[in-house]
């Protein structure tokens, strides 16, 4: 213990002995605490590529921060005012000082080009796996690549998102191009696995945001105009729901207003269309009954 | 009045007859009449930080509500509009009636002593920046007895029109952003011209104290955003209640031109809001090391770059809505970039304290607090600048973190490390060094505990603004984590309020250069007379007291001499 304290007498040999804590520290993330730092992810493509890059990223921040923090530590512990010390009276070094302008500039060129490396995979749609929904019965969005979150082929299964207070309304593509017989569903979206997902996302009254953290980023709802994002969930998940919120103030209960997404088979999800059109034809009928029997009753 | 004219005769020619100097004088004013009808800048000061402590002490209380709300999942502590008004009422606080014109307060006290000037350039117009201040404050409160606005602080639309939000709270928001936007921009107007014309002799730019250029740069960006700001808040408004439609999609009009708008400001006021604060540990750091600022000329152009930057980054704040991908690119290189002049602020204060003699008193231990506390919050903010990962941690706790560690970090230990450096400049009296250090240490704790585990709880998936969640995870364990926090965070604030309380009268009284500062507030008294100078003297350096306490030790009479009435004596052989 004694030579421990002892070796710990001079703050140049404490910052040696911490560095092997600071690099436990570094590592130990990866292992345990994974989760505790990096965001959410696992559900899909973009989720897991977002998760790296944002790994890169951070190690490269915390060595830096590290660094500041042990310069920072160790001027204030080494040159503490004791008697006799005299100041060095240094007014700057303008080669040390182009230096470290220059080595931070590199540090983002780095940053930039991770990003860039990177990008594609978080943006750029794949196509649907062959075990996922046959997408020419279930409708084939007309949009290009590049803005519409579609894969190259334009083949994606696409769903309209609609934020409205306090709830999402989810419109299901399909053969039909009026989107009124089409099949919907609130609060919870239900979508096949190994098929890519292509999400128009527009608002109905103020500014929502879709976002579920384990399928990828999230993508704001503004009204009158039209946001795009994509997921595609690997066919292991099927029968899993993952779990959202709206991320931007949208009133008292913006707290409330919750979002699933529940992964299930091809199968299962056309098997679901058709229960939802049977039931939303069910119910139109009975409203159209119910009208009848109102005028009727108030035109007696 | 008669002081500051009596040295201009020198001693051996004093007329034999008494001049007329004035031919009427009023008698000075006494009590509260004193204060509001002052036009001193050193007393428009002391209004302006006393006034804008009370608004973050409210502010304060306000986040205190809203962590007790979040402290256990699913709580009901608050009701949704409760909360929904706190949280808007705390940020609307925070940064247009505490940080903001804080500094402002720093300035209008500490801006003429430091270039030698005898007060700002335009005395009434000064007292008038407070008074619209304080009508701000007073007009925003005010709705709390009716209807405090809820739609956070930046006031999106549609939420904020009226048809989603019918009463007048956030009209009360926007005549705060009117009347404290027309304060800051009176107050930028007056150090700007105070600045550029009255500086004492010999006070060349290169001579400039930091914290005065770090106020110049802030009363520019002042003047280019504001604006902005009042068009936006104007046009909600007339949408609001004239039938105009700028931001309704229905009729043409637009929610993300509101957007844009608000951030075209938003942004530089983040810069607004920590470059005095830069300033201030630029100071700071050389006196309490004993040793000149590192590379003065790159800290005051790395200021300036940081303010050019901050105006072409505004969009990073809207990564999420529909943009084309070569916007989302530029908005991240360009907010990149403000990670360069930044760092080299860091490199330059760290490499202060180098090979220095660091003395432990409570300011330097508040600006390594500072500088400890905002490179945490600007490294996370080159990760958050970074699009793709912004879609994940936008509108998150991840977020709330961040501006937090830069503009708690930034802001408040800055302010806090100026209020323990220059109270015995504005009181005579020096404030209890051990309660500022337990405050110092407490708030530092207190902080890292209420912020550093909410990355986590944003990258868990909570989102901000909302009032309850459900306890997935472990986010009921790092919420409680962060409220205790935040009370020890409170705590430490709370120490120096009665410090500063106890101080005020009771302090060891400090004389007029207690900390062998290096800046000409330390020349004259503590506090200092009406006038601030009898004689103002030549500049020489950046460090014009290190010259005069130099000229001192070495006997020579010259610091006696007034640079006006006599510059060819100030020359040193």
């Amino acid at each position: 213990m004694t030579i421990i304290l002892a070796a710990l007498r001079t703050p140049a040999r404490i910052l040696v002995a911490l560095a092997p804590a600071f690099a436990v520290a570094l590592l130990l993330p990866q292992a345990a605490f994974a989760d505790f730092l990096t965001p959410e992810n696992g559900g899909s493509d973009n989720a897991d590529a977002i998760d790296t890059l944002y790994k890169v990223v951070f190690a490269m921040a915390m060595v830096i921060l590290a660094g500041v923090w042990a310069a920072l530590l160790y001027s204030m512990v080494k040159f503490r005012a004791r008697r006799g010390a005299v100041p060095a009276q240094i007014r700057g070094n303008t080669r040390l000082e182009i230096g470290w302008t220059v080595g931070a500039a590199l540090v983002l060129v780095v940053l930039a080009v991770v990003t860039f490396v990177m990008l594609d995979d978080i943006r750029n749609a794949p196509e649907s796996d062959r075990t996922g929904v046959q997408l020419q019965r279930v409708g084939q969005p007309t949009g290009t690549p590049d803005t519409e979150a579609v894969p190259p082929s334009g083949r994606s299964l696409r769903i309209q998102v609609n934020g409205l207070q306090y709830v999402w309304r989810f419109t299901y593509a399909d053969d039909d191009d009026n989107l009124l017989n089409n099949a919907f569903s609130y609060e919870e979206m239900v979508v096949p696995v190994d098929t890519t997902v292509t999400l128009e996302i527009k608002a109905q009254d103020v500014v929502h945001s879709w976002w579920i953290p384990e399928l990828g980023g999230k993508m704001d709802a503004v009204p009158g105009h039209t946001n795009w994002t994509w997921f595609k969930i690997p066919g292991k998940h099927a029968g899993r729901t993952f779990r959202g919120q709206c991320a931007e103030l949208c009133g008292r209960n913006h707290a409330n207003m919750l979002a699933h997404v529940r992964a299930v088979t091809p199968e299962e999800y056309e098997a679901f269309i058709e229960q939802r059109k049977r039931e939303i034809k069910e119910s139109n009928d009975e409203a159209a009954r119910q009208r009848k029997r109102i005028e009727a009753e108030e035109s007696r | 009045m008669q002081a500051a004219a009596a040295p201009t005769t020198t001693r051996t020619e004093l007329p034999a007859v008494p001049q007329v100097l004035a031919h009427e004088v009023e008698p000075e004013p006494r009590g509260w009449r004193a204060w509001v009808m002052t036009t001193d800048h050193k007393r428009i000061g002391i209004m302006y930080l006393v006034t804008t402590f009370v608004f973050f002490l409210m502010g304060g209380v306000e986040a205190l509500l809203i962590r007790l709300q979040l402290g256990t999942p699913e709580n009901t502590l608050l009701s949704p509009q409760t909360y929904n008004a706190l949280f808007t009422m705390h940020g609307t606080t925070m940064v247009f009636l505490f940080v903001v014109p804080i500094f402002a307060g720093f300035g209008n006290y500490f801006l003429p002593l430091m270039i030698g000037a005898r007060d700002m350039a335009f005395p009434k117009l000064n007292a008038l920046s407070y008074w619209l201040l304080l009508a701000g404050g007073v007009v925003f409160y005010g709705s709390m007895f009716f209807s405090p606005p809820e739609a956070g602080w930046t006031m999106y639309p549609p939420l904020s029109g009226e048809f989603f939000s019918e009463t007048g709270g956030v009209d009360s928001w926007i005549f705060l952003i009117h009347l404290t936007g027309l304060s800051s921009l009176l107050g930028a107007v007056n150090f700007y011209a105070t600045i550029a014309n009255m500086r004492a002799p010999g006070m060349g730019w290169g001579r400039l104290p930091l914290f005065v250029w770090t106020l110049l740069v802030y009363s520019v960006l002042l003047i280019l955003a504001l604006p902005v700001v009042a068009a936006a808040v104007t046009m909600l408004l007339t949408d609001r209640h004239f039938g105009t439609n700028f931001f309704d999609p229905n009729q043409g009009g637009d929610p993300l031109l509101y957007q844009h708008l608000f951030w075209f400001f938003g942004h530089p006021e983040v810069y607004i809001m920590i470059l005095p604060g830069f300033g201030i540990i630029s100071e700071v750091l050389p006196v309490f090391s004993r040793k000149p600022i590192f590379g003065y000329k790159a800290v005051a152009a790395a200021t300036a770059v940081i303010a050019f930057l901050s105006l072409i980054v505004w969009a990073h704040h809207m990564f999420t809505v529909p943009q084309p991908a070569i916007v989302l690119v530029f908005f991240m290189l360009s907010s990149f970039l403000i990670a360069i002049p930044t760092g080299v602020k860091v490199f330059n204060w760290v490499a202060t304290l180098w090979r220095g003699t660091v003395e432990y008193r409570t300011p330097l231990l508040f600006a390594c607090a500072f500088i400890a506390v905002f490179v945490a919050g600007g490294v996370t903010g080159v990760i958050l600048a970074i699009f793709p990962v912004d879609w994940q941690l936008h509108d998150t706790y991840f977020v709330i973190a961040h501006f937090h560690y830069t503009l708690v970090g930034g802001a408040i230990f800055s302010i806090f490390a100026g209020i323990y450096y220059w109270f015995p400049k504005i009181t005579g009296r020096m404030l209890s060094e051990g309660l500022g250090k337990w405050s110092c240490a407490i708030m530092f704790v207190g902080f890292n505990l209420t912020f550093a585990i909410q990355h986590t709880i944003g990258l868990e998936g909570m989102p901000r603004r909302i009032y309850e969640y459900q306890d997935i995870g472990n986010l009921g364990l790092y919420n409680l984590i962060s409220t205790v926090g935040a009370f020890v965070f409170g705590l430490g604030i709370l120490l120096t309020v009665i410090n500063v309380v106890r101080s005020v009268k009771g302090g060891t009284p400090a004389g007029p250069d207690p900390w062998k500062g290096n800046t000409l507030e330390w020349f004259t008294t503590s506090p200092p007379p009406v006038n601030n100078f009898d004689a103002i003297p030549r500049i020489r350096s950046v460090e014009p007291m290190k010259d005069i306490r130099r000229q001192v030790e070495r006997g020579t009479p010259a610091v006696h001499q007034p640079a006006e009435a006599a510059p060819e004596h100030s020359v040193v052989a």
